[in-house]
């Protein structure tokens, strides 16, 4: 266990590893989104009371979801390489906070157009939608911190500090709309009952396909991180030459 | 091997760093006049009228009180990172919390006591009720105590980062917005005659976890820029 561990921790190791993985996020990542669309806007049944366009809850919901994943995930990354000193654990969390920031953009966007029509207003300022939004500045502040310090291993752990400080939100977000009245409804999706099988499996299908989309641009991120710490080394010449 | 203990060496510490701020006296008086000035602008730009101000008293008096203490955050570490006496605390052998969690309260006594004070002249000047004043110091004590205590890893991060002060801005206020929330909801509450019992007890609660979190994430960014 522990030597696979430190090799995979070698970036000649990793970088081939990684080169095999990504289409086996990619591919599946793919059919899934695209079994996803057609199921949540083709044939899922319309919502009796929110009509057509409760459909964009197909891509909200996924993306607020993952939003929230990638930061612990983040987080998680961030302890790992700080207890550890791990390089690749900083990298990993130094990839995801750019697919983070834009899922939570997308999570924030998505719910505005639906806000629209729904609620009658772009954007309320109410527990959910501000924690969301606290959780794009967080991440916007990990890649600032990140791209100001100049020595990268000290921009790792300082950034890594952040992130962790930065859980504290996690938690506030995910119980928002229990412990406040909120104008945001809550959960449905792991609800028994509260959705039919025909309207929820276009849902998972759709959720499980960002989460391998985002292994997926993890894996390019790291491989394009790993030719940018290693691009003097001799093995990678060799392995961008054969 | 310890020479002096936790209590004595802080209280040095502390000693140390309250001469050092009222050696150099325009920093404390800086954001109690930037507050005081910040808030003068309010009425001339939105309207005179008390009725009015009082329904936004809240906002900006926090608001303003939160800007006033993100000013002089900057300087919590910087100038003994500069001459080097940071880097002697952190090898002095006395745990770096206890120390960053002092300073951080010296830091306090200089930026954020002065602006409690001053809070009522400028509620007053808004047109809030005298009932409300005790909400709003207290509310103004806990806000700018949790705004040292998470500001501290701030400042500590960007120890030696170019354009530290907006990046500091940038990772501070994220954090104590959930602050302000409480904080402005608690005056609000106050001024319109109800009881701000429950955000001020919410805004207590993220004061101990700001307190006691706090030094400990503050001695890892320390110890991360001092590398």
């Amino acid at each position: 266990m522990w030597t696979w561990f430190h090799k995979l921790a070698s970036p000649p190791h990793f970088y081939r590893i990684a080169g095999k993985v990504i289409p086996w996020f990619s591919w599946p990542a793919l059919i899934l989104i695209l079994l996803g669309l057609y199921g949540g806007l083709v044939v899922a049944p319309m919502d009796y009371q929110q009509g057509e366009g409760f459909r964009i809850f197909y891509v909200h919901v996924p993306s607020a979801i993952m939003s929230m994943f990638v930061y612990s995930n983040m987080a998680i990354a961030a302890g790992i390489g700080l207890i550890w000193r791990m390089k690749l654990a900083h990298a990993v969390a130094a990839a995801s906070a750019p697919i983070g920031a834009w899922f939570t953009f997308c999570a924030l966007a998505t719910g505005s157009i639906w806000g629209k029509p729904m609620w009658g207003t772009w954007w309320v300022w109410d527990a959910r939608l501000t924690s969301e939004l606290i959780l794009l500045f967080l991440y916007l502040g990990f890649i600032a911190l990140r791209s100001s310090i100049e020595d990268p291993q000290r921009a790792d752990r300082a950034a890594a500090v952040l992130a962790l400080v930065g859980v504290i939100n996690l938690p506030i977000i995910h119980y928002s709309v229990v412990w406040w009245n909120s104008l945001h409804q809550g959960s449905t999706m792991f609800k028994s009952g509260a959705m039919s099988i025909e309207m929820k499996w276009p849902a998972l299908a759709m959720l499980f396909g960002f989460m391998l989309y985002f292994g997926a641009v993890l894996f390019v991120r790291l491989r394009a991180e790993v030719i940018r710490r290693e691009r003097n080394a001799t093995w990678l010449k060799q392995e961008l030459a054969r | 091997m310890q020479a002096t203990g936790l209590l004595r060496a802080g209280a040095l510490l502390y000693a140390r760093d309250l001469k050092l701020a009222f050696r150099r006296w325009e920093q404390v008086t800086q954001p109690v006049v930037f507050f005081l000035m910040v808030t003068t602008l309010f009425p001339l730009a939105l309207s005179p009228d008390t009725a009015q101000l009082r329904e936004v008293a809240a906002g900006i008096v926090w608001v303003a009180a939160l800007l006033s203490a993100l000013l002089a955050l900057e300087f919590m570490f910087r100038s003994d990172y500069e001459d080097g006496t940071l880097e002697q605390l952190v090898l002095s052998g006395q745990p770096l919390w206890w120390l960053s969690l002092v300073k951080a309260m010296a830091h306090w006594t200089v930026s954020g006591l002065p602006l409690v004070v001053a809070s009522p002249l400028v509620a007053a000047s808004l047109a809030v009720p005298a009932a409300a004043q005790p909400t709003v110091m207290v509310s103004l004590l806990l806000g700018t105590g949790i705004l040292s205590f998470l500001g501290a890893v701030g400042a500590g991060l960007t120890l030696g980062v170019r354009r530290g002060s907006v990046l500091l801005s940038l990772l501070v206020l994220p954090l104590t917005m959930p602050a302000l929330i409480f904080g402005a909801r608690a005056v609000d509450m106050a001024i319109m005659g109800d009881s701000s019992r429950g955000p001020l007890l919410l805004l207590a609660a993220m004061f101990i976890l700001s307190l006691t979190l706090g030094p400990f994430a503050t001695s890892a960014a320390l110890k991360v820029s001092m590398e």
